[in-house]
């Protein structure tokens, strides 16, 4: 087996997988884009562990605690989203903007104008946020 | 091992096979972030993580392909979809499923994949890995998990433990803060 053809899947599945984690807004499918990249450091760790013939077989040891990392990591990140669901009703990352930039004075998100984000902010988004 | 080494062109065998099974994880990964449905997207991943599993058995890594089914298809799928129905997501098709930085993401990810994909050409254009089956099965793991790295299996369990807490803590409600 060439170590060209598992890198080069490798390689290209990371960039999907960077594609899905800055395109999508929902963040259960950012967290299914974070997998795709786990899963192609995963199949680097199994080629080199082939390639390089460890006697320790660090590679496969070390594919076995990322997917056991990937576990632990998707359920906190459910959690997670769930709770931000449960307080604001929505789980689109883009909506999520309570650590934006504030005007001091008015306490009003200060929105770009030309994206025109701040028409797709419900009303009721900003509650409980503007304290400082 | 890199003494010896077939051309490139043609592919043997495994490399077909290899080569088959990444091209399934490649369009059904490309599909997971481009489909319109949620529940599609978690079943293409189901399909990404199988093919994958091909390909660790190709390589020898049993135990890494059967674990794999396992975990990712077997939990953290079932995990994932389980979070698509507790959001109330729309189960038919979404028109808002991508954001508006979708180009800007294109960009950045073509432009990631150019040059990964030309540094790891020119490093390992004639790395050659003969591959010889027996070496990925449980027991070799078994023996060098529990022997050698012993100690960070041990230290994972206790991040395990402390994710199941977080999560369990996280997710209930009737749990309040002090004051």
């Amino acid at each position: 087996m060439h170590v060209v053809y598992p890198v080069v899947v490798s390689a290209l599945l990371f960039s999907i997988g960077v594609y899905g984690l800055l395109a999508r807004r929902n963040a259960i499918l950012v967290l299914m884009s974070v997998e795709l990249m786990l899963n192609a450091v995963n199949l680097n760790l199994v080629a080199f562990d082939v390639w390089l013939r460890d006697r320790l077989h660090g590679g496969q040891v070390l594919t076995l605690f990322v997917i056991v990392i990937a576990a632990a990591e998707v359920g906190l990140g459910l959690a997670i989203v769930l709770a931000v669901f449960r307080t604001r009703q929505t789980i689109d990352v883009d909506r999520l903007r309570a650590l934006a930039e504030r005007d001091p004075a008015t306490g009003v998100a200060e929105r770009d104008p030309a994206t025109g984000v701040a028409e797709r902010v419900p009303s009721g988004d900003d509650d409980g946020e503007g304290r400082s | 091992m890199t003494s010896q080494a077939p051309g490139l062109w043609p592919p043997s065998g495994p490399e077909v096979v290899f080569l088959l099974l990444g091209v399934v994880a490649l369009i059904s990964a490309l599909l997971v972030v481009t489909t319109r449905q949620l529940v599609h997207a978690a079943l293409w991943l189901v399909l990404c993580f199988g093919a994958l599993a091909g390909s660790y058995l190709v390589l020898t890594a049993e135990f890494v392909a059967w674990v794999q089914v396992l975990i990712y298809v077997g939990a953290i799928v079932v995990l994932l979809l389980f979070g698509i129905m507790l959001t109330r997501a729309p189960i038919g098709r979404s028109a808002d499923l991508d954001s508006g930085n979708r180009w800007a993401a294109a960009a950045v990810a073509v432009a990631t994949a150019a040059v990964l994909v030309t540094v790891v050409t020119t490093g390992f254009r004639t790395a050659y890995a003969p591959l010889d089956p027996g070496q990925g099965a449980a027991k070799p793991l078994g023996s060098s998990i529990f022997r050698t790295w012993v100690l960070p299996f041990e230290a994972l369990s206790v991040l395990l433990l402390a994710a199941l807490i977080g999560a369990i803590v996280l997710s209930r409600t009737d749990i309040k803060g002090r004051r």
